[in-house]
């Protein structure tokens, strides 16, 4: 049975809250800041999508110059607080760590990063001031990571932008599409205050390109335009039963975990989660988290060519949810118009395809699991028809982007994130965003 | 199973540990638990006439987050009564008959006050006296500790008061708060003491406070130079040391060692470079007294592995190892070598020698790991790298003679030798 107001409020608050703790103390922050050896040309600086130089503002939190250790971080990534939160920092900066070749454990970089970064948005801390206007206006589509770190440089060196948004609230995926106990709701909305409170910057909320305003419109009244929309919904499965009561979207499952109190969000008794990227993570634990009694994730490859990091998975088997390796959906059954089955095809490793990862291949045999909810996180779908009715050369729907890593083939009109990459992390908009910066103020002739 | 115990001038004790002159030796409680602990000695906090302390005393230098990496303190000689300290020396030594007990003195500046003193504490049961030339703040402003140590004039005049009246050893402790502690050793050696120990602290400012502008330790909105110690003061006090070890004068006598010994290995330095016995305060202000125990265990294992039997085999031995910079060997070169299977990329040896040296390691840029070799022909071996590096044993320095025969920079001007290598 799919229900809501399965738990109690206590239960719901420990179960969604923050799985970052903060260091408890200065103390705290310090023992882990001195052991941060100060590497020189470091991992993981190199490992970081945005390059923060990780080893310059550990260290000056070593010497209690925490303003100038959150102006580190920002000053590469503005989001640098909510990347502390939701980066695969195993695969990024801490995995990196040179301590990790000594078989030690690696430096706590994100949680030293929040530590400085958080207690700036705490305290407000003005760190950085913007040139005055230059009189050049720039227009940006989506106030998620890369709308808002391009808008963010922008706005230091003196251009007027405006973003138009289609939510009400800004932070993109980082608002409305990551587990609530990795980022909450709130943290976003303070984030994203914080990062506007440079000034400069308009936001339009609840305005989406193609319904309630045109490319057009924005390149006759700016002088540039940067569109950094993000990607849809799930692709479709094209399996029989998808249509049934109780097949959801994962994306629009998260979204509305981050939009409504969690006793509202009704769930399944039986839960199959389907894909083993870190959205079907997120859909799977907090389907578990949400009084779920079953969930299991279902994947046609093995745990070796899994998407998400191992720190993910080992969330999701802590929250006690099953993984079932080497299962293709294949229909859907369904009972009164409501899911009853979930029908797989068993697999088996074949040869390697595109990707270099094995090709799962129909062994013949099927499984069956009895399930009242399916969630889908079979990876997410461009928004192809507007950038087709747009007039953007793309590939499949992903923006092509020129060799500046930021035009598209219209003059004047830029691209970054998710829109041209098909969904990478938050961190890698936050570069696309800088990228799309450095190549608007060339494009406007303006120095930075 | 080596033995540690120590006879310093006829003063036995089970180990060659002591505790130094200071706050943890000023009463019989603390004693007390440092004999149980397993302290080979202690000497008494000094004895002198009565004085009265402040309260804020004590400030230290962090570093690297790690605390008191050097101490400081502003406190006076002890300021318990006279006949207090008398009573509890006695009751300690009856308790502990095995253990060190040596007495620090620092009396009024005239003959009858020393004569009074020395003789009630002799009466009291004290092994030997130390005295205290060498307290470099209060006791400095009205003429005593290190105003004595400073004038090797006045210290012998001192010794000589001391050793008409003393019946037991006499030890002397220098103050490091000179440019040389020769001239006060040889002073006192020459008046007769039957040994010395050092260092004393020395005159500090730990830091100041960034908020109230005011200095450490804080005393009302005021500061003071302190007495410095710890383990930072240790470099300091084994180059004191080595000159009293190596004079010959003052190598007649025993030493007895002190300056940021807080390990057993630190111990055995001081005596390698002539200490007899070694003192320590800070590391037990520090951690309490329990850290007697590794630092017996670790020199008795120590000794074991050298073959050493009794400390006295080894007491000395890097004495004469200390030489003058114109007798070492120019023909002796040796060059970095870095283990690239222990690497971990920090590249902290290439910018180290990079910006403040020879730019002898090459970077090779990978992702994310850079890959760091030495430049072979550009080092010269200045062991900055491998001081830098955090693996130990990654960078090793490999010897590579310029030539086999010794020379010194005196045969190399007589002999007309090229200056320039550049």
């Amino acid at each position: 049975m799919i229900t809501n107001n399965r738990l109690t409020e206590t239960q719901y608050e420990q179960n969604f809250s923050d799985i970052h703790p903060m260091f408890e103390t200065k103390d705290a922050a310090l023992v882990a800041a001195n052991k941060c050896l100060f590497c020189y040309d470091a991992p993981c600086t190199k490992a970081c999508p945005t390059s923060i130089d990780i080893p310059k503002f550990i260290k000056q939190i070593t010497t209690e110059n925490i303003k100038g250790s959150a102006h580190t971080i920002f000053q590469s990534n503005i989001f640098g607080a909510g990347c502390g939160k939701v980066c695969p920092v195993e695969k990024l900066c801490e995995g990196s760590c040179v301590y990790n070749l000594m078989e030690e454990t690696p430096v706590q970089i994100a949680k030293l990063q929040r530590y400085s970064s958080e207690k700036a948005i705490e305290e407000n801390w003005k760190l950085f001031e913007s040139k005055p206007s230059n009189g050049k206006k720039v227009a940006i589509v989506g106030a998620g990571p890369a709308g808002l770190s391009c808008a963010h440089v922008l706005a230091r060196e003196g251009v007027d932008v405006t973003i138009y948004e289609k939510e009400s609230k800004g932070g993109g995926l980082m608002t409305y599409g990551i587990a609530a106990y990795k980022v909450t709701p709130a943290f976003c909305e303070d984030e994203v205050n914080y990062i506007l409170s440079i000034g400069g910057i308009d936001v339009k909320y609840n305005q989406t390109l193609g319904k309630d305003f045109s490319l057009e419109e924005l390149q006759k009244n700016y002088h540039a335009v940067y569109l950094a929309f993000g990607i849809g919904t799930i692709n479709k499965l094209n399996i029989p039963g998808e249509d049934l009561v109780g097949v959801e979207d994962a994306i629009h499952f998260i979204y509305n975990i981050r939009t409504n109190d969690f006793k509202n969000i009704p769930v399944g008794d039986r839960v199959a989660v389907i894909g083993m990227g870190n959205t079907a993570i997120d859909a799977a634990t907090q389907s578990k988290r949400l009084g779920a009694k079953e969930v299991t994730m279902v994947y046609r490859r093995t745990e070796a060519e899994k998407t998400c990091t191992q720190h993910e998975l080992d969330i999701a088997r802590l929250d006690g949810c099953a993984t079932l390796w080497l299962a293709a959906p294949k229909e859907i059954m369904g009972e009164n118009g409501k899911v009853k089955a979930l029908v797989c095809d068993v697999m088996k490793l074949g040869e390697p395809d595109v990707s270099g990862r094995p090709t799962p291949i129909p062994t013949g045999e099927t499984i069956t699991l009895e399930v009242d909810m399916i969630i889908k996180a079979t990876g997410q779908k461009p928004y192809t028809t507007l950038v087709e009715q747009i007039g953007l050369e793309n590939n499949k729907g992903k923006i092509i982007l020129q060799a500046d890593k930021a035009s598209t083939n219209v003059k004047g009109v830029f691209a970054g994130g998710d829109a041209i990459n098909g969904g990478k992390e938050a961190v890698d908009a936050v570069q696309a965003g800088k990228d799309g910066a450095a190549s608007i103020l060339s494009y406007l002739e303006i120095k930075n | 199973m080596a033995n540690i115990s120590s006879n310093f001038l006829g003063i036995k004790s089970p180990n060659p540990f002591w505790l130094a002159s200071a706050p943890p030796t000023d009463k019989k409680i603390n004693v007390l638990r440092a004999y149980e602990a397993g302290w080979g000695g202690v000497v008494w906090k000094t004895l002198g006439s009565q004085v009265k302390n402040v309260s804020s005393r004590y400030s230290s230098v962090d570093y690297g987050g790690h605390r008191v990496m050097g101490f400081n303190n502003i406190e006076l000689i002890s300021d318990r009564p006279l006949d207090i300290n008398l009573k509890e020396i006695t009751e300690v030594v009856k308790l502990f008959p095995d253990r060190a007990m040596i007495v620090s003195l620092m009396a009024d500046n005239n003959k009858k006050a020393w004569h009074e003193l020395i003789k009630k504490c002799e009466d009291a049961g004290a092994m030997g006296f130390e005295l205290n030339f060498g307290c470099p703040h209060g006791m400095t402003e009205r003429g005593m500790g290190a105003a004595v140590g400073q004038d090797p004039e006045i210290a012998k005049m001192v010794v000589e008061w001391v050793m008409e009246k003393a019946t037991i050893p006499v030890i002397t402790k220098l103050t490091p708060n000179v440019h040389s502690v020769v001239p006060t050793g040889k002073a006192c050696v020459e008046a007769g003491t039957n040994a010395l120990s050092l260092i004393n602290t020395i005159q500090s400012v730990t830091g100041v406070d960034l908020d109230t502008l005011v200095p450490n330790p804080y005393v009302a909105g005021k500061s003071v130079f302190g007495g410095y110690c710890g383990p930072a003061v240790k470099p300091i006090a084994l180059k004191f040391l080595t000159t009293i070890a190596q004079d010959p004068t003052t190598s007649k006598v025993p030493i007895s060692g002190i300056g940021g010994v807080s390990t057993w290995r630190d111990a055995v330095e001081f005596m390698l470079l002539g200490s007899s016995t070694v003192q320590v305060c800070t590391a037990a202000m520090k951690h309490g007294f329990r850290i007697v125990q590794d630092m017996c265990e670790g020199l008795n294992n120590w000794m074991d592995e050298k073959g050493f039997k009794t400390i006295d085999d080894f007491i000395g031995k890097s004495v004469n190892k200390i030489t003058h910079w114109e007798d070492l060997d120019i023909n002796y070169h040796h060059v970095a070598n870095i283990n690239q299977d222990k690497c971990i990329h920090c590249g902290l040896c290439y910018i180290a020698c990079e910006d403040t040296s020879h730019q002898a390691i090459n970077l090779q840029n990978e992702n994310p790991y850079n890959i760091y070799t030495i430049k072979e022909d550009d080092c010269v071996g200045c062991n900055l790298c491998k001081l830098v590096c955090p693996v130990d044993n990654c960078i090793t320095m490999e010897e590579k003679r310029v030539a086999p025969e010794y020379i010194n920079w005196k045969m190399w001007q007589e002999q007309g030798l090229p200056l320039n290598d550049h």
